[in-house]
């Protein structure tokens, strides 16, 4: 009989041993060359949340490019025999994908699970998480960009804005942590 | 070779390696988050009770390498800072926008490229988030027509860095962002001390030679500064294409070869071509040009140009064409060297200055009178009064001139479209 692999056996490509996550100093050293190398080749940092949109325009112009040429925000992206998708932040996006499921598999993270605090249940914690993405995309457009595209890779090319706009996620998040405590502690 | 590589500005499919090239950027990005733990919420959450600032510390360490990287390679001549891309200042929308996603940020427990990490690792509530940002992107795209004047147009700044706004040279920004940053480490492991019981011991102690490296690394690019003007001129390439082929040249011979010289007629031409967008300097004292300017340039005296290289950078389109003008070409020459030092795209003086174009258009104008003046960069006409653009020949006839006769030296060099870079 199956038992259900346990973190200390290697059992296949998803049963492999969890390690711990790196030093955050590490991390975020190895962040910074990678963020380096992107602006140093081609001009662009990260980013992420341009895909999101443009993936929207793409659907949108599929099902109905009438009402894209009448969207002035979309009209942008697809307007006309303009491609949505034909942009760089595009393979950046699904990169992310695989590189995220690469290195989960590898340090034995990728299982099905929810990652939540102890006093919430999962479909409590899945619609919040769906009600924060739609809230966080909606933000991030106004914004015109996201924590990696604004705070982060405006950040490094010392955009004013951006450190304005880095300011204001920290200080919208703090200002509602009190209230979602429950959520998460 | 110049950095960023021309051709990896954007993706383009007669170019697949920047498909691919992009894609190893979001691979290796994605892959560092997860393996900096951002694919599990509850510890990016815990960054806003205190108890594990992850969160802050990789970001703010890979703002503070990517960033001395960046411009230490600038200080260094190795990345032209004018192709990178700068997020362009919206204050209200930035602002708005920023607070917005940090509830989202509190509420989803992600933030969109980690999300990702999480989705893609199997963890239920990062697809959850991932499916809501599609929802937030498309109420977007449909509710902005709502505010689009003050999405697009309230406290529209352009291309501005912290360097504009402090008056500081680069070098010594980066410095103060990694002192800021090297301060925040430290509180942020006083408050994992006391909020998250954590034992500093315990940490290792190669962070301590870690942020002295670091802080080294920034003292150095604040010592080597930022590139003089002269030597980005003399790094500066004019690309033409002759026979079919591209070649290049230094911008000194493209000045001795007359490559940017363009004669008025051609000037007067480019006035009327809807495909390109022209902006005419007149970097003449403002005394010259309320006498006499071609209609439609604008006023930039040639002491006060360099002050105003950010603005130009940063409404430059990739169809814009800019043309110096002066009464001669000396002192338009001054200034086409300044500009193509600064990398704004497709600059180009008028051929014998403002001389030259009343020579050509103002023949039969009773009122312009030929003087007799051999001093350089002086008008060889006299006005009987300051009228500006009201003279005949500061806005030729189209019609009479239609079939005006020049080779055209105008060659447009595709950069960088400035409004499609970036996440947005």
């Amino acid at each position: 009989m199956m038992t259900v692999s346990t973190n200390t056996e290697k059992k296949g490509l998803f049963g492999r041993p969890e390690k711990p996550y790196v030093h955050p100093y590490f991390g975020g050293t190895v962040l910074g060359i990678v963020l380096f190398l992107a602006l140093f080749l081609t001009g662009n940092g990260l980013g992420s949340s341009g895909a999101t949109t443009r993936l929207v325009a793409q659907v949108e112009d599929l099902i109905s490019p009438a009402h894209v040429d009448q969207t002035p925000y979309l009209l942008k992206m697809a307007g006309g025999d303009k491609n949505p998708i034909d942009d760089w932040i595009i393979p950046v996006f699904f990169g992310a994908l695989i590189g995220g499921f690469t290195s989960g598999t590898i340090f034995g993270r990728t299982r099905l699970e929810t990652t939540k605090g102890p006093n919430v249940s999962d479909r409590k914690r899945w619609l919040l998480a769906f009600l924060g993405g739609v809230l966080f995309l909606y933000g991030a457009r106004m914004a015109r960009g996201c924590t990696s595209g604004q705070a982060l890779t405006g950040g490094t090319t010392l955009a004013a804005g951006s450190w304005l706009i880095m300011f204001a996620i920290f200080g919208g998040a703090y200002a509602v942590a009190y209230f979602v405590r429950k959520m998460w502690n | 070779m110049n950095f960023p590589l021309p051709s990896f500005l954007a993706v383009s499919a007669s170019n697949p390696w920047t498909y691919v090239l992009f894609g190893v950027i979001g691979f290796a990005f994605g892959f560092t988050l997860e393996m900096s733990g951002f694919g599990n919420s509850r510890k990016l959450a815990a960054q806003f009770y205190f108890t594990d600032l992850t969160v802050l510390k990789v970001m703010f360490t890979g703002i503070a390498v990517a960033m001395t990287l960046t411009f230490g390679a600038v200080g260094l001549g190795l990345l032209d800072f004018s192709q990178v891309w700068v997020n362009l200042t919206y204050v209200p929308s930035g602002l708005l926008g920023g607070l917005i996603m940090g509830v989202g940020f509190i509420i989803g427990g992600f933030c969109p490229t980690t999300s990702l990490a999480s989705a893609s690792t199997g963890k239920i509530d990062g697809m959850f988030f991932v499916g809501g940002g599609f929802v937030g992107a498309f109420l977007f795209g449909e509710t902005e027509k709502y505010f689009t004047n003050w999405y697009n147009n309230a406290g529209y700044y352009g291309r501005l860095t912290l360097m504009d706004v402090f008056g500081l040279p680069a070098g010594v920004i980066v410095l103060l962002v990694v002192c800021m940053a090297l301060f925040m480490f430290w509180g942020a492991e006083q408050l994992e001390h006391i909020f998250g019981k954590k034992d500093l011991s315990k940490e290792p102690k190669l962070r301590i030679y870690a942020a002295g490296t670091l802080f080294l690394l920034a003292l150095g690019v604040a010592l080597i500064g930022s590139p003089s003007t002269d030597q980005k001129y003399s790094k500066a390439t004019i690309l033409r294409t002759v026979d079919d082929k591209p070649v290049k040249y230094s911008a000194d011979e493209a000045l001795a070869q007359r490559l940017v010289q363009i004669v008025p007629a051609e000037l007067f031409k480019t006035r009327y071509d809807q495909k390109v967008r022209l902006t005419m300097i007149d970097v003449r004292p403002e005394a010259d040009y309320n006498l006499f300017h071609i209609r439609g340039a604008i006023n930039i005296p040639a002491p006060q140009l360099k002050a105003h290289i950010p603005s130009l950078l940063a409404t430059s389109a990739a169809n814009s064409i800019y043309v110096v003008i002066s009464n001669d070409e000396t002192l338009a020459t001054q200034a086409w060297k300044l500009l193509v030092a600064e990398s704004l795209p497709n600059v180009y003086l008028l051929e014998g200055g403002l001389n030259n174009w009343i020579a050509v258009f103002g023949k039969t104008d009773p009122q312009i009178q030929p003087l007799a003046s051999s001093l350089d960069e002086q008008l060889k006409y006299s006005f009987p009064a300051a009228l500006g653009d009201r003279y005949t020949c500061a806005d030729p006839d189209p019609i009479e001139n239609e079939k005006i006769e020049f080779t055209p030296r105008i060659q447009l060099q595709l950069k960088r479209d400035k409004s499609g870079g970036g996440c947005g």
